[in-house]
C-alpha cells in the first residue's frame, strides 16, 4: 500500500514537473513533419508548411502561445488522448471511425485523393483483378481503410511517413501509392525523384472510408473544438487563410 | 457453438461497459496475429539458423588467430556489433534501393525488392556477427589438458575440432546463446518498420485500422511474451541435458537407498 502511494505521489510530481514547463495559457498542437507541402521539416530542423502555418495563425487568432509537438503519423491520435498535445493540425480526414475515438472541428480544407503509378502503368482495379498488386499508403490513415475495401487481396504495405512511400515507388517496390492529390503534386509529381509517374484513374469517392474534408482533433469533449471552428471561420474571414493557401497552392484548397 | 456465442456477447458487453480496452477488437484480429507471430518466428529462426552456421567457422578462424582472415572477421562483427540492427536493416531496405545499379542488377529482383529479405540479410548478418565473438570466446575457453589429452590419443586436428573443442564449446555457449536468441527475438520487430506484418506489424495495422493507441501492442506483447517463455523453457531443458555436470550435487539422504543397497 505504501509502495502504491509512493508510486502514484511520484507520478503527480512528474505530471506536476511536465505541467509546469508550459503555461496554461499555452496551446500545444500536434503535427506531423514528413509530408511536404502540408508538413515538412527544413535543413535546420525548423518546421515548415501549409499545416504548420495554419496552426501558427490558429494561436494568433486564439491569442494563445503555441507550442508545436512533433509526432509520428501512427500514433497521431493515441498521442492526443495521452496528452501529449491539445490538438492534431496534421491534414487528418474527418471520419466516422476516427469520431469514435476524437472530436472535430469544421474542415479546414478538402482535396481527392488519387492512386499514382508509373506513366505507362496498365492495372486491372477490379477488386478480383488488383490481386497481388503491390498498393503502398501511409499507416493509420483513410486510404488504408479504403484499400483494404476496395482492394482486399491486394498485397497492401504500411509505411511510417509519406516519404518512404514514394521511396519504395520510385524504387520499384509499389506498383502503386495513393494519397492526397496536393500533397503528391507538390511533393513527388514536381519532384525530381517524381519524373515518369503520373496519377493513375480518378478521384477516389469514398466518403465512409475517406470522410468529409480535413479537420482538426481535440479530445473527446474539449471545448477547444467550438473556439478553433471559430478561429478557422476567422481566419478565413480576414484573409489571413488566403495569404498561407497562395504560398503553397494556386487554387483554394478549403473547397466549397 | 451456443457457449462460444455467449462468451463473445459477454466479451463486447465488458468492452463496452467496464474496460478501456477493446477485446472484442482483439478477438475478432486474432487470426491476423497468429500470422504475424508466424513471420516473426520465421525471420527469428531461419536468421538464428543460417547465422549459426555462419559464425562456426568464423570463430574458429577467429580463436585460432588465421592470419589475415581474424582481422578480417574482427572487422565485420565489429561493424555489425557496434551498429544498431535498425540501421543495418535500414542500409539494406532503402539504402541499397537507392542505387539504378542496384535495382537494375541480378540481385534486384526477386531478392533485395523484397523487404523479407532484405530483413533476413540484415538478421543473419546481425546475429551471425554476435554469434561469432562469442563462441569465439568458448573456443579459447578450452582447457588446455583436453586437447592435450585428445592428442596423446591421436586425434587429428579435425577429429580434436569435431569431438572435443567444439562440443565443449557450445556447452559453455549455451546460457550466453539463450540470451542471443531472445535478443533476436526481440530485435524482429525492426521487420514492421520496412513493411513486413510481423506480430509488431499487424499491432501497428490494428491501432492504425482503427485509431487505438494500446489494444495491438497489448496483444502483440502478450504473445511475444508467449514466445520467450518457450524459448526460456526449451533452454533451461537443455541446460539440465548437456550442462548437468555442473549443478551442485543433491546429497543423499541420511539412511537412503544406496546405503542400503
Amino acid at each position: 500500500m505504501i509502495i502504491k502511494q509512493t508510486l502514484l505521489a511520484s507520478a503527480v510530481g512528474a505530471f506536476a514537473f511536465m505541467a509546469s514547463t508550459a503555461t496554461a495559457d499555452t496551446l500545444r498542437m500536434g503535427v506531423e513533419g514528413a509530408y511536404p507541402p502540408f508538413s515538412q521539416k527544413e535543413a535546420d530542423g525548423s518546421l515548415s508548411g501549409f499545416d504548420i502555418e495554419i496552426a501558427l495563425a490558429l494561436c494568433e487568432e486564439l491569442k494563445r502561445e503555441c507550442e508545436l509537438v512533433e509526432q509520428e503519423w501512427d500514433g497521431m491520435i493515441p498521442a492526443l488522448i495521452a496528452r501529449k498535445y491539445d490538438a492534431i493540425v496534421a491534414s487528418m480526414s474527418i471520419t466516422e471511425d476516427r469520431k469514435k475515438r476524437v472530436d472535430f472541428t469544421e474542415k479546414y480544407y478538402d482535396t481527392p485523393s488519387r492512386f499514382i503509378a508509373k506513366e505507362d502503368a496498365d492495372f486491372d482495379m477490379t477488386a478480383e483483378g488488383s490481386k497481388g498488386l503491390k498498393i503502398g499508403v501511409l499507416r493509420g490513415t483513410t486510404l488504408q481503410c479504403h484499400v483494404e475495401k476496395a482492394f482486399p487481396d491486394a498485397d497492401l504495405r504500411l509505411y511510417n511517413t509519406q516519404e518512404d512511400v514514394f521511396a519504395d515507388l520510385v524504387a520499384g517496390r509499389l506498383d502503386l501509392q495513393l494519397n492526397n492529390t496536393l500533397q503528391a503534386i507538390d511533393g513527388f509529381l514536381n519532384t525530381d525523384q517524381g519524373q515518369g509517374f503520373a496519377f493513375y484513374g480518378e478521384n477516389i469517392d469514398d466518403p465512409e472510408c475517406l470522410g468529409e474534408g480535413t479537420g482538426i482533433a481535440v479530445r473527446k469533449g474539449d471545448a477547444l473544438a467550438d473556439e478553433l471552428t471559430a478561429a478557422i471561420a476567422a481566419i478565413r474571414a480576414n484573409g489571413t487563410y488566403a495569404a498561407i493557401n497562395d504560398k503553397y497552392f494556386d487554387v483554394d484548397i478549403y473547397g466549397k | 457453438m451456443e457457449s462460444e456465442r455467449s462468451f463473445y456477447e459477454y466479451l463486447q458487453s465488458f468492452s463496452e461497459t467496464r474496460s478501456p480496452i477493446d477485446f472484442v477488437l482483439i478477438y475478432d484480429n486474432l487470426p491476423r496475429f497468429f500470422d504475424g507471430a508466424l513471420v516473426t518466428l520465421q525471420l527469428t529462426f531461419l536468421a538464428l539458423l543460417v547465422g549459426g552456421l555462419i559464425a562456426v567457422p568464423l570463430a574458429i578462424a577467429r580463436a585460432y588467430r588465421k592470419p589475415f582472415l581474424s582481422p578480417a572477421i574482427r572487422v565485420y562483427t565489429y561493424v555489425f556489433c557496434g551498429t544498431p540492427l535498425l540501421v543495418q536493416v535500414y542500409l539494406f531496405y532503402f539504402g541499397l534501393g537507392q542505387f539504378t545499379a542496384v535495382q537494375e542488377s541480378f540481385l534486384w529482383d526477386p531478392i533485395l525488392s523484397n523487404p523479407w529479405w532484405c530483413v533476413i540479410i540484415a538478421f543473419t548478418l546481425n546475429t551471425a556477427a554476435y554469434t561469432t565473438e562469442f563462441l569465439r570466446g568458448a573456443i579459447e575457453a578450452t582447457p588446455h589438458g583436453e586437447v592435450e589429452a585428445a592428442k596423446a590419443c591421436g586425434m587429428s586436428p579435425f577429429t580434436r575440432m569435431r569431438l572435443v573443442v567444439l562440443p565443449n564449446a557450445f556447452r559453455r555457449a549455451l546460457p550466453a546463446y539463450s540470451n542471443e536468441v531472445i535478443f533476436t527475438l526481440h530485435g524482429s520487430v525492426i521487420a514492421s518498420t520496412v513493411t513486413l506484418q510481423d506480430l509488431l506489424g499487424v499491432g501497428r495495422w490494428l491501432n492504425g485500422r482503427y485509431y487505438l493507441a494500446y489494444e495491438g501492442f497489448l496483444t502483440a506483447m502478450v504473445f511475444y511474451m508467449a514466445i520467450v517463455f518457450l524459448i526460456t523453457f526449451v533452454f533451461r531443458m537443455a541446460e539440465k541435458r548437456f550442462l548437468g555436470h555442473l549443478r551442485p550435487r543433491e546429497a543423499p539422504a541420511p539412511g537412503s537407498a544406496r546405503v542400503a543397497a
